[in-house]
């Protein structure tokens, strides 16, 4: 069985179990928002787990998805035509910012990626005529309600958003799952640990890295559009600054370099501020004291924490 | 011509708080080769704590010494906790923890502070002095009197007292000033506090001209480090020019092209800076280890 394969299943199984255990439309919401940010947060392995770089500006390629639905259908575009051309054009702009800023490695690049990041941000807030302004906009997205009923089962939206997102994620983890045992994805990981190393073993160090930053935003893109549709609602804050830190967060928290990790940091950080008010109140200084705490005691996040603390039982015992 | 030297006049005023940010910034990575992204939080702190302490009626003097004290605090606290015991971890963590502690930090300003917009009155009042056609803010003068304040007493620290040339011994080989009786350490340490004290005072003497919130820290910070590759990162001169080069550009884009976009002028010129001169104007490239 393939590592792709596995991730979907268990992602799958993940969505089921979800969906079994949810008493409400509520949890329905919440477990939406987990699928949603699972995909952008998986997108993020790609480059920060696998290749090892930081980009502080992906809320703008998740932007870019998100208000691509609500700006395009202006303009005449289908909202569900509208949804890929978004997603296609986040890769296009992570090429041709990426080629120059990607020669750049750790701090020039996280302060590049910052700067496209709040650019973004200031063309969604400034340009009131074309993306509503700092209040955002409504989105007149499809309603897969429909979809469901056409092959006879009946469920409410919020459900239906749960079982789209869900199987999304799967297939977007897999696929990640399934990169890191290829080539490109071994090329990638060499980079990780040595550009120098790497480079003397014949791989393309500059291709792969545009690769996994266009992966990346694609992936943020993607799950901007499902937010955009899910939510019927849109504000510029899923451009922002913090949005940004959040994705690095989640994907640090639970551990970057694979897929399961990622997850285990996006459930923590969606459900617990559900659940605890104190996360509302405090959630800056808990972001932030969560990112150094992490980085200090335990690098490669929670993860492979538990995974070696399990090893070292084993052989004791 | 009288528009032209009001632009300046502003530019120069913004463009001195970044070379303050930009300085404090150098001296960081000089001393610690960790790029600090809370660097604009500094300034923040300090900005925000003297407007608290004079909003509940704590003579001018002492809240600008207590507001200086938090931010230099802060540093040390930074250093101690956040990066000391991170020392060996590789780059993309030092990014990670720096950018988690300036989100911590506008988070415990938030908390302790308010969400609002602070500012209190200049320290010579608030009327505008004319000069040559144009107008200023007499807290520009404080401004751009404290930015050199700064630069003249860095120059001085460096060069003449034991602290500073042991940060200076430390930021051009750790290893051999370790060796000839350096406490290291304890250099960096210093590096970080008076760093914040420098990020504090910029804060303390902006805030009337600038005005201060808990989240003004990330725009500060992209400012003060498209100054310090702008000017070339390592040197304290190139930080001076950047910053008030960055500040010139700023007004003049205010100015001429667009007010809504004026922040985005950093951000061009850093890909600018990358593009064709990635040292920048006096300095070298931020070196990795391979």
């Amino acid at each position: 069985m393939s590592a792709g394969f596995r991730i979907f299943a268990v992602i799958a199984v993940l969505v089921i179990v979800g969906a079994l255990i949810s008493p409400s439309n509520y949890y329905f919401r919440v477990g939406t928002l987990v699928w949603i940010n699972a995909v952008s947060v998986i997108g993020m392995v790609v480059l920060l787990g696998y290749v090892g770089l930081v980009s502080l500006g992906h809320a703008g390629f998740f932007a870019i998805g998100a208000y691509s639905v609500v700006v395009l259908p202006n303009y005449g575009l289908p909202p569900l035509a509208a949804a890929p051309v978004g997603v296609a054009l986040a890769g296009l702009v992570a090429y041709v910012i990426g080629r120059p800023i990607l020669k750049l490695s750790g701090y020039y690049l996280a302060i590049a990626t910052l700067g496209f990041g709040i650019l973004v941000w200031m063309v969604l807030t400034k340009e009131a005529w074309l993306t509503g302004g700092p209040d955002g906009g409504p989105v007149a997205g499809p309603n897969p309600k429909y979809l469901f009923r056409a092959i006879g089962i009946d469920m409410t939206t919020a459900e239906a958003w749960y079982w789209i997102c869900g199987l999304v994620a799967a297939i977007g983890g897999g696929l990640i799952a399934n990169l890191g045992q290829s080539p490109t994805g071994r090329a990638m990981r060499a980079l990780h640990d040595s550009d120098v190393a790497a480079q003397s073993l014949g791989v393309d160090s500059a291709r792969a890295k545009s690769v996994a930053f266009i992966i990346s935003a694609l992936y943020a893109a993607t799950a901007g559009v499902l937010l955009s549709f899910a939510n019927g609602y849109i504000t510029p804050e899923v451009g922002g600054f913090m949005h940004s830190v959040e994705m690095v967060t989640m994907a640090v928290l639970g551990g970057a370099s694979s897929v399961i990790g990622a997850l285990v940091g996006v459930f923590l950080l969606t459900v617990l501020p559900q659940v605890l008010t104190i996360f509302a109140e405090y959630e800056h200084m808990i972001l932030g004291a969560i990112m150094v705490l992490t980085m200090v005691l335990m690098r490669d996040g929670l993860m492979p924490a538990f995974l070696n603390l399990f090893k070292r039982l084993g052989r004791k015992s | 011509m009288s528009e032209l030297l009001q632009f300046v006049l502003s530019g120069l005023t913004v463009g001195a708080i970044y070379a303050a940010v930009a300085l404090g910034f150098t001296l960081i990575y000089n001393a610690s080769g960790v790029v600090n992204f809370a660097q604009g939080e500094f300034v923040v702190i300090g900005g925000m704590t003297a407007a608290a302490l004079i909003g509940i009626g704590v003579p001018l003097p002492l809240a600008i010494l207590g507001a200086v004290l938090a931010g230099t605090a802060s540093g040390v606290l930074l250093y101690q906790f956040a990066i000391r015991p991170a020392r060996n971890a590789p780059l993309v963590s030092l990014v990670i923890i720096t950018i988690g502690a300036s989100i911590f930090i506008r988070g415990a300003m938030q908390t302790i502070f308010d969400k609002q917009i602070h500012r209190y009155d200049g320290f010579s009042g608030d009327l505008p002095i004319r000069f040559g056609g144009a107008a200023i803010l007499p807290q520009a003068l404080w401004i751009i009197g404290g930015a050199i304040a700064i630069f003249a007493f860095l120059a001085w620290f460096m060069r003449r007292t034991r602290s500073g040339r042991a940060i200076e011994a430390t930021s051009s080989n750790r290893l051999a000033a370790t060796l000839i009786g350096i406490n290291t350490r304890h250099a960096v340490n210093l590096s970080f506090a008076l760093s914040a004290f420098i990020g504090a005072l910029a804060g303390v003497l902006a805030t009337p001209i600038t005005f201060t919130s808990y989240d003004a820290g990330v725009l500060l910070a992209l400012k003060g480090f498209s100054a310090t590759m702008l000017g070339g990162v390592g040197s304290p001169l190139g930080a001076l020019i950047g910053g008030l080069a960055i500040g010139l550009i700023e007004a003049l884009t205010a100015g001429y092209i667009s007010s809504s976009y004026k922040d985005a002028a950093a951000f061009v010129i850093i890909l600018a800076v990358l593009f064709l001169r990635p040292q920048g104007l006096l300095g070298r490239r931020i070196q990795e280890r391979v």
